[in-house]
């Protein structure tokens, strides 16, 4: 099994890995750095429930080798909480009922913030594409957009 | 995920070099949103996997130069569809970039991946069919410029040789006036494949081209010049045949699971002349899409 050494910055951490190179970003995130929020689901890039930030830009980490981070700032959902306290978008998600299992939302919260840093007062239709790669099971859409409405800017639809 | 070793050249003599070597046994990845899901289904078995973004000369870049837009190789969907290049000159293929797959896709597929794959349904290749666009490729011989029209021969597979790496696409600036549009038909509206897509283009001169993708083999690209289909006060019952005949080279699998081929054909004249529509529309208006 061929390994390589890669130096990335994990939710502002600098790490230096020994990652295999058949790893993913996902299974590196989870396996070897024990950061559990990122979730693997569907593995095929349908599901966004592995969204990871990477260099500002959001990804499914289930899609991207470890190696290929080489260099690369990552944000995953457990860089959002500062200091113990939620983001503004995840006390929005609690606020708005757009959790219920639970198992999408952190693929949906590193989306929405994506959305949500590059465009800081998006329409439904805008958040409805931004999301269109995040699946939620139990359907709670509506809540998930009330949600990054709600922790948009301004806030207060 | 099965093992395999893993090359990161820096330059494209090297990369070239690993494809020669390495033959039937490299594959290469670029954005890895189709081979990722191939490495671990098991459905590619390379030995050895060639990332080639950090190749130099392959670096995701959109420049103009002496009426050639050339886009390099790496460039990502993303950067495709917010270029105000693309969209001021080639407006359908932004238009295609912005619906493959999701944000978190779009942010990865490339450009060389999208038309290295050699997806039927690949959404930006009826857009660089209908404007012309040529691959350059480089191999141990060389490098050598291979139009659009004769790269694509059926799902993953392409013209391009063993150890030919695509380097970049050019686009030339069209020299006339030109009003496009790309559409797509999909089952659900986001995240999914095109059961059918389309792209048409009118230029000043009277001249219609019209290709289309996910219903056969390879997308297809059909030219008409007798101004009749560019023409807005002809009938739609002068434009007919003509379409007809355009969608003659249609043959859309039984097999697939995303549409009939009875839907496919029936949706394909639907987008068809849809698009023929909203191209002379462009034209007449000359607006480009907001930037």
């Amino acid at each position: 099994m061929e390994t390589r050494s890669i130096n990335i910055v994990v939710n502002g951490r600098g790490r230096a890995l020994e990652v295999a190179v058949h790893h993913t970003l996902l299974d590196v995130l989870r396996d070897d750095l024990e950061l559990t929020g990122t979730k693997e689901c569907c593995l095929v890039g349908e599901c966004g429930a592995c969204t990871v930030v990477v260099d500002g830009r959001i990804v499914d980490s289930c899609l991207m080798l470890a190696v290929e981070a080489d260099g690369a700032e990552i944000l995953t959902v457990e860089g959002l909480a500062q200091d113990g306290q939620l983001s503004p978008l995840q006390q929005a998600f609690l606020d708005k009922g757009a959790v219920q299992c639970g198992f999408c939302t952190p693929g949906q919260l590193m989306a929405a913030q994506a959305l949500l840093d590059g465009n800081a007062d998006p329409s439904v239709a805008e958040i409805q594409e931004g999301l269109a790669g995040n699946l939620c099971r139990c359907g709670c859409y509506f809540q998930i957009t009330e949600a990054v409405l709600s922790a948009a800017e301004g806030g207060h639809r | 995920m099965q093992t395999f070793a893993y090359e990161r050249p820096a330059t494209l003599a090297e990369a070239v070099a690993l494809l020669e070597a390495h033959g039937p046994d490299a594959r290469v990845l670029a954005g890895g949103t189709d081979l990722v899901i191939r490495l671990r289904d098991g459905s590619a078995r390379p030995r050895v996997v060639i990332d080639v973004k950090r190749i130099a000369e392959l670096s995701p870049t959109i420049r103009e130069h002496e009426g050639i837009v050339t886009i390099g190789a790496t460039t990502v969907m993303t950067d495709l569809a917010d270029s105000k290049l693309v969209r001021r000159l080639f407006e359908a293929l932004a238009e295609a970039a912005a619906v493959v797959g999701s944000v978190q896709i779009r942010n990865r597929a490339t450009l060389a991946g999208n038309i290295c794959n050699a997806s039927p349904a690949a959404d930006t290749a009826p857009p660089l069919l209908v404007y012309g666009a040529v691959v350059v490729a480089t191999g141990p011989q060389g490098t050598r410029r291979i139009p659009i029209s004769e790269f694509f021969v059926r799902s993953g597979v392409t013209t391009l040789e063993r150890s030919e790496l695509v380097v970049a696409v050019e686009l030339p600036v069209p020299t006339s006036r030109t009003g496009a549009a790309h559409l797509r038909r999909t089952r659900r509206r986001g995240h999914d494949l095109a059961s059918v897509t389309v792209c048409c283009s009118v230029d000043a001169n009277g001249v219609t081209r019209l290709s289309y993708g996910s219903v056969g083999p390879r997308p297809v690209l059909t030219v008409d010049e007798t101004g009749v289909l560019a023409d807005p006060t002809a009938a739609d019952a002068a434009k007919a045949p003509i379409l007809e005949r355009m969608f003659a080279d249609a043959s859309p699998s039984k097999r697939s699971m995303r549409a009939s081929p009875e839907y496919r054909l029936a949706m394909l004249r639907v987008l068809g002349s849809r698009a023929v529509r909203t191209a002379i529309e462009r034209l007449a208006s000359d607006a480009p899409v907001e930037e």
